[in-house]
């Protein structure tokens, strides 16, 4: 077990403390889960998570078709009128540990467990690997980006050819992001308006509007099973009125997304909580949201260069106000480290370039944390790039020939690449059985042990 | 490790079919045999957990550059690992190691001396020793390795081209005499385009106590007429026991040129080329020889290739070859492989590599070749 890591810090941080209280208090404490919460590191969250002993396992699997579990008060307080959406997917709580969840996610092209991770295939392509390699190591959705794959190869052409399935004959599951975060990623290209987004086209130079109907619209047409509802994405380091903007915008676009779903029933629409890191604007969201009663809802907005206790605490509370029967997703989440926290806090879904961009770059990810395979070390180092890891790629090269290729040749990438998904993939299936069958906090000891305690010495 | 070679069946004009045996291959090659070409011992855009899904085992034989691992890996460290194929983690495959690679490693006859031979690489232009080259061989531990050879360009004076040769047999005796342990010696051939160095220099080097022959110094600037009687003049004085193995020649019509000639090796460059260009052979794969007939297109092909960069593919979901079987063509559509190179995705030229190299780009060759000659049946499906 790891000493609490907050409390060294602890006499110096008294205000901050003060306000994390009173934070916590105000916003998120109501229901009393999150007031945990108070320590002022990382690993605050599990920490708490892991002071807790086992419970009995619940036995009664949740659906969608039962009620929520959280009672619904709160979500549906106020409103009389349930407005009913088509669902085209099965969300079957199968263990739990707390607030962290293990679930079996059937969508109209694959059963799913969660957590999971699903690697970024931009333009209808995870960067160098092959159906079968992903289907080898286990790839369960992949995530493709509406705004690259609607400038190229269309979505009237993937339309015609039958959905982004059949034309990269991918027969899992498959993501369409809205377009919205190409908004903060290209923001000199883009223009934001209520009416919606105004990008210029990176291919001809064309001005080309994404209004919340063109991207569903779109999305309908490349025919993913999870489509995301447009939403209005600023940088988490913005502050002030911009923030509280977005917010609003992004709930008075969900119901146009929702108004231009043609295919409810076999494509699910999640909508995605905005609001930066300001409690209360995300409370209003993630509330706005729920009365929508989406099949699925993601935490948007993160990962965009916030501090991780902001970040943590956001995922907390929205986790928190997310209904229980439904997938929880959090953009643009990658860092194996990240990826237990949320899952700790009950996110089930995540999504990132990072293992493949960093891979690219010459990374490794590996228990410890990453081995940079440039470093001239690696030249003579004969061992695997992670004795414990069985893919394909560690039982078979060394340290010193994956050195040789990176950042140098394709097939550098192509290993790499391979090797820091399998990593990811394991690491999602890893959190799953751990859940189910209880020893989850002994999985995250263990986690948190090999990658916080061996930070100084890379490499076994 | 050690290599057997056995000629099944040879024709009056030179052409023959044989059997590779190579200690680490669960099966014998058949020859004529095309090498894949390789970066830094695996294939270009082919990863490791592919490779079986290539024809066995006919793909089963690599063309490695021991030049490339100077750009970051020391030759010790590959001993250390354990040689070639320990690293590559390729237990079944026949590796053959050429310093020239054709793509990369060329030959640059203005920074050869007397001491060893001059490569333009990736990183810089290098002389390799015989010392230093046979050192490297005995780290990697090939199943086969060609000699150093001083390669000319045609159109270099007589004076220089008679120099090339004899530093080519003095570097061949030079790694004799350091007696590697590792792997099958094929002695390097040159001569440039004059008949009678050619000659002089297969003479000189059947003289030695080599396992088998590297034809270098083609596809250098000599004119295409001018092969078939090089060739010939080459082959006449090479024992027929031995394999013969050839660098240079490209084309689908340059190997069989070849084959008739009596080559039994090639490299495989024309496929890199044509992958890197977006190129797709659709030549038949059908065993009785019949042109599959694809529908007709009037842009951008000819009779034995496509470019899928073409726009008129952009929509086309029908695969490259219809009646072919390797992994593309069972997964992939046209339009697909178009949109990747749209937006310069390397998946691109994954597939399209694997197409081309199970695309049996030769058996249409194999077809004309069989038909005159009477060849073993299977002999051209090597080179698919």
């Amino acid at each position: 077990m790891l000493p609490p890591l907050h409390s060294g810090t602890r006499s110096r941080q008294v205000g901050k403390e003060r306000a994390n209280a009173l934070w916590n208090r105000n916003i998120v404490g109501q229901s009393g889960v999150v007031r945990m919460f108070r320590g002022t590191s990382l690993q605050a969250p599990i920490t708490w998570c892991l002071c807790f002993k086992p419970k009995p396992k619940p036995k009664t699997n949740t659906t969608n078709m039962l009620p929520p579990l959280h009672s619904g008060t709160r979500s549906r307080q106020g409103y009389s009128t349930t407005v009913t959406n088509a669902m085209a997917l099965v969300f079957e709580v199968l263990g739990r540990f707390n607030r962290a969840r293990a679930a079996r996610l059937t969508l109209p092209h694959h059963v799913c467990q969660t957590p999971l991770f699903m690697p970024v295939g931009t333009q209808g392509t995870i960067k160098g690997l092959t159906n079968s390699q992903l289907e080898d190591i286990g790839c369960q959705i992949i995530l493709g980006n509406t705004y690259h794959l609607a400038l190229r190869p269309t979505s009237e052409l993937l339309d015609e050819v039958g959905g982004l399935h059949n034309f990269m004959n991918w027969q899992r599951g498959l993501l369409t992001d809205s377009g919205g975060f190409q908004m903060v990623s290209l923001l000199h290209l883009a223009d934001i308006t209520e009416k919606g987004v105004t990008f210029q086209s990176p291919v001809d130079g064309k001005p080309m509007l994404l209004t919340p109907e063109e991207s569903i619209q779109i999305q309908n047409r490349i025919g993913a099973d999870i489509i995301m509802a447009l939403d209005d994405v600023v940088k988490t380091t913005i502050t002030g009125p911009r923030v509280e903007e977005a917010m609003y915008r992004t709930l008075r676009w969900i119901d146009r997304c929702i108004a231009a779903h043609k295919r409810p029933h076999d494509q699910n629409l999640f909508g995605i909580v905005q609001g930066g890191l300001d409690p209360i604007l995300r409370d209003i969201c993630a509330k706005g949201l729920v009365d929508r009663n989406l099949p699925g809802y993601a935490i948007g907005g993160l990962s965009g260069g916030e501090d991780k206790n902001s970040f943590w605490r956001v995922v907390a509370q929205c986790t928190a106000a997310l209904p229980e029967d439904k997938p929880r997703y959090v953009m643009g989440v990658g860092y194996p480290l990240d990826i237990v926290v949320c899952s700790a806090l009950g996110a089930d879904m995540y999504d990132c370039v990072y293992p493949t961009r960093t891979a690219r770059f010459g990374t490794a990810l590996i228990p410890e944390g990453v081995l940079k395979l440039k470093h001239k070390a690696m030249a003579e180092d004969t061992r695997p790039i992670d004795p414990t890891c069985p893919c394909m790629v560690c039982k078979n090269y060394t340290r010193a020939y994956i050195h040789c290729l990176v950042t140098k040749d394709a097939m550098g990438s192509q290993l790499l690449s391979y090797h820091n998904l399998y990593y990811m993939l394991q690491l999602s299936r890893n959190l799953h059985s751990s859940i189910v069958e209880g020893r989850f906090p002994e999985f995250v000891c263990d986690f948190l042990h090999k990658m916080v305690c061996s930070r100084k010495s890379p490499g076994p | 490790m050690q290599m057997k070679f056995m000629v099944k069946k040879a024709c009056c004009s030179g052409g023959r079919a044989g059997a590779l045996e190579l200690g680490n291959c669960p099966k014998p090659i058949e020859t004529p045999a095309l090498l894949l070409s390789t970066r830094k011992g695996l294939p270009h855009f082919i990863a490791p957990d592919l490779l079986p899904s290539l024809p066995f085992p006919d793909s089963h034989l690599l063309q490695i550059s021991p030049l490339h691992f100077l750009e970051g890996l020391a030759s010790t460290t590959i001993s250390k690992i354990g040689g070639l194929h320990q690293m590559l983690s390729l237990h079944q495959y026949g590796i053959a190691a050429v310093a020239r690679d054709s793509i990369q490693c060329l030959p640059e006859s203005k920074g050869a001396t007397k001491l060893g031979p001059s490569f333009e690489t990736p990183c810089g232009r290098l002389s390799v020793k015989p010392k230093d080259y046979v050192e490297m061989i005995s780290c990697m531990r090939p199943n086969i390795w060609a000699t150093l050879a001083d390669e000319v360009p045609a159109w270099v004076s007589e004076k220089r081209n008679k120099t090339s040769v004899d530093r080519t047999v003095r570097w061949l005796d030079d790694c004799l005499a350091l007696n590697p342990a590792a792997g099958s010696v094929f002695g390097a051939i040159v001569g440039g385009p004059n008949l009678d160095e050619r000659k002089r220099c297969a003479v000189e080097v059947a003289k030695r106590n080599v396992s088998g022959y590297w034809i270098g110094g083609f596809g250098l600037g000599e004119r295409i007429e001018e092969r078939p009687a090089l060739l010939s003049a080459i082959i006449d004085v090479l024992p027929d026991e031995k394999p013969r193995m050839i660098s240079g020649l490209g084309l689908p019509e340059e190997i069989l040129e070849g084959i008739d000639a009596g080559i039994d090796l090639f490299d495989s460059t024309y496929i890199y080329s044509l992958t890197l260009g977006g190129f797709a052979l659709t030549f038949s794969l059908d065993k009785g020889g019949n042109q599959y007939d694809f529908q007709r297109c009037q842009v951008e092909r000819d009779l034995t290739k496509i470019n899928l960069r073409a726009k008129v593919y952009r929509k086309d979901m029908s695969p490259i070859l219809g009646n072919c079987t390797c992994y593309t063509c069972q997964n992939h559509t046209k339009a697909y492989i178009n949109h990747l190179f749209n937006v310069h995705e390397m998946l691109a030229q994954t597939l399209l590599e694997m197409e081309a190299i199970k695309d049996g780009r030769f058996k249409k060759f194999r077809m004309t070749f069989i038909e005159s000659r009477r060849v073993h049946q299977e002999t051209e499906a090597v080179c698919v």
